[in-house]
């Protein structure tokens, strides 16, 4: 499972940053930054609790995908 | 700007019996060319293998391989739509509008090509609709086509573009061809979803005009020129301090320093702009070294881009050029992501603040950080474009900003500017 955001929907709430700053931080203008890559197993529950959190359902859970 | 093809042996092609008319009629379009091939008489599938087997590009700017992105439109089910972009919103680049002005069959008769590669029955040519003789050459060599009765035509509709940077960006001209604003779409990509939700093949005009050539001659043709990794030929448009600018057809096999002579260069260079806005500047200690190819562009960190290409010269101050560069990628934004809006703007602010000597203690460390944190975080690649533009100023000029941010405006910022950054009053929803 990896992480994307819809920019155009994110409106810099920052949850995600506050609910999972294991693997989001966020910019100078409180708008997220995501790792790159497969999410850590570990984090797959957080994240999407984070997701699920999003005013704007701007975070996206997604499994690979070409 | 006139076209002015160099003068080698296996040149022009695109550009062959351009500039004798003001438009290549169809008469003399299949006297120079020669005929296209019975379309209907060649499978989709051969005709992308065609395509493939020449290892032809896109022209617009990312290079993406033609063949596969063919390939992932006709693999979708349904009839697909082509759309030839010639929105052109690249402010440095004027080749499309020249294609589109002297040599409009030469990107029908692609497009017509890609049509039939893809299954696609309608092919959509995109224009600028400030391009007012594009306008009437498109319209000319669509009623001859009529005329003609070319069988294998698709049903070809001309469409006029709001003008601006983005609007060629593929998903903002598929959101504008469907009714909306040209702006940049998240979801669905355009060979998934594209106009009126259907497979859509985008290609660059100038690509489709390889594609119609490559139909008639075939891929070993096409690799008589370039190098293996970039076959062929390709427009520039050549600007800046040469005494002959102007788009010009070059083989991509040729030494950038070839180009800049033949052009009537202005020495000393300080540096030369490769690729478009987006793309990176090259000092001018390397210039004999680089090839127009792909991967000797790649081995000095630029790539081939749209083919702009701008020759810095000694007159001009490339501080106060990356700022009016800065400045229209900021205004540029289509205003829709965050960290484009808020990270173009910070961009743009401390680059002037640098080249008036006004910036802070934090100005280096601050650019520093958002160059490096805006990467991949637009729906679509303007931030990129702009970061790398703004990243390679400040690498290649660092002495000039270091000067400009200690003693503030230089004698050469005054001067008359050497790239154009037209900033228009846009509205923004």
């Amino acid at each position: 499972m990896r992480l994307r955001v819809n920019p155009v929907q994110c409106v810099a709430h920052g949850l995600c940053g506050e609910l999972l700053p294991e693997a989001v931080r966020l910019d100078d203008w409180g708008y997220p930054i995501l790792d790159d890559g497969e999410l850590d197993p570990e984090l797959v529950d957080l994240a999407r609790r984070a997701a699920d959190a999003c005013p704007t359902l701007a975070l996206l859970l997604e499994s690979e995908r070409t | 700007m006139s076209a002015a093809p160099v003068t080698v042996d296996l040149l022009p092609r695109l550009l062959s019996g351009v500039g004798e008319r003001p438009m290549v009629g169809l008469d003399e379009h299949a006297a120079v060319h020669g005929p296209l091939p019975d379309l209907s008489a060649l499978a989709p599938g051969q005709l992308i293998e065609t395509i493939e087997a020449a290892g032809l590009r896109g022209h617009g700017g990312a290079s993406f391989p033609v063949g596969r992105k063919m390939r992932a439109v006709a693999s979708r089910r349904g009839p697909a739509v082509v759309v030839a972009n010639g929105a052109e919103g690249e402010p440095a680049s004027k080749k499309d509008r020249v294609l589109l002005r002297e040599a409009p069959h030469l990107v029908l008769d692609g497009a017509a090509v890609a049509a039939r590669a893809v299954g696609a029955r309608q092919a959509i040519v995109a224009i600028s609709s400030e391009d007012e003789r594009g306008l009437r050459s498109l319209d000319t060599a669509l009623r001859q086509r009529r005329a003609a009765r070319l069988r294998t035509d698709p049903r070809f509709e001309l469409s006029e573009i709001e003008p601006c940077y983005l609007a060629g960006q593929e998903s903002a001209l598929v959101a504008a061809l469907n009714g909306g604003a040209a702006k940049p779409t998240f979801g669905p990509r355009p060979f998934e979803r594209g106009v009126r939700r259907r497979p859509t093949l985008v290609q660059n005009v100038e690509t489709l005009a390889h594609v119609g050539l490559i139909a008639r001659h075939g891929p070993a043709w096409f690799r008589e020129l370039g190098t293996p990794g970039d076959p062929g030929s390709a427009l520039v448009t050549l600007s800046g301090a040469v005494a002959s600018p102007g788009v010009y057809e070059i083989d991509h096999g040729m030494p950038l320093s070839e180009l800049l002579d033949s052009a009537g260069v202005r020495e000393p260079l300080a540096a030369v702009l490769v690729g478009g806005y987006f793309g990176t500047w090259l000092s001018a200690d390397v210039l004999s070294d680089v090839l127009l190819a792909a991967e000797s562009l790649a081995d000095h960190g630029a790539s081939f881009g749209a083919g702009v290409i701008v020759a810095l010269g000694p007159e001009a101050c490339p501080v106060a050029e990356t700022t009016a560069v800065a400045e229209f990628f900021a205004a540029e934004s289509a205003g829709q992501c965050g960290p484009c809006v808020n990270g173009l703007s910070a961009l743009a602010g401390t680059v002037h603040q640098l080249a008036t000597g006004t910036a802070g203690r934090t100005a280096l460390s601050d650019l520093d950080r958002w160059t490096r944190d805006l990467r991949r975080r637009g729906v679509c690649a303007h931030p990129d474009g702009a970061v790398r533009f703004i990243s390679s100023a400040l690498r290649t000029f660092e002495p000039e900003f270091r000067d400009h941010a200690r003693r503030g405006p230089c004698d050469r910022c005054a001067g008359t500017a050497v790239l154009p950054a037209p900033i228009r009053a846009r509205h923004r929803s």
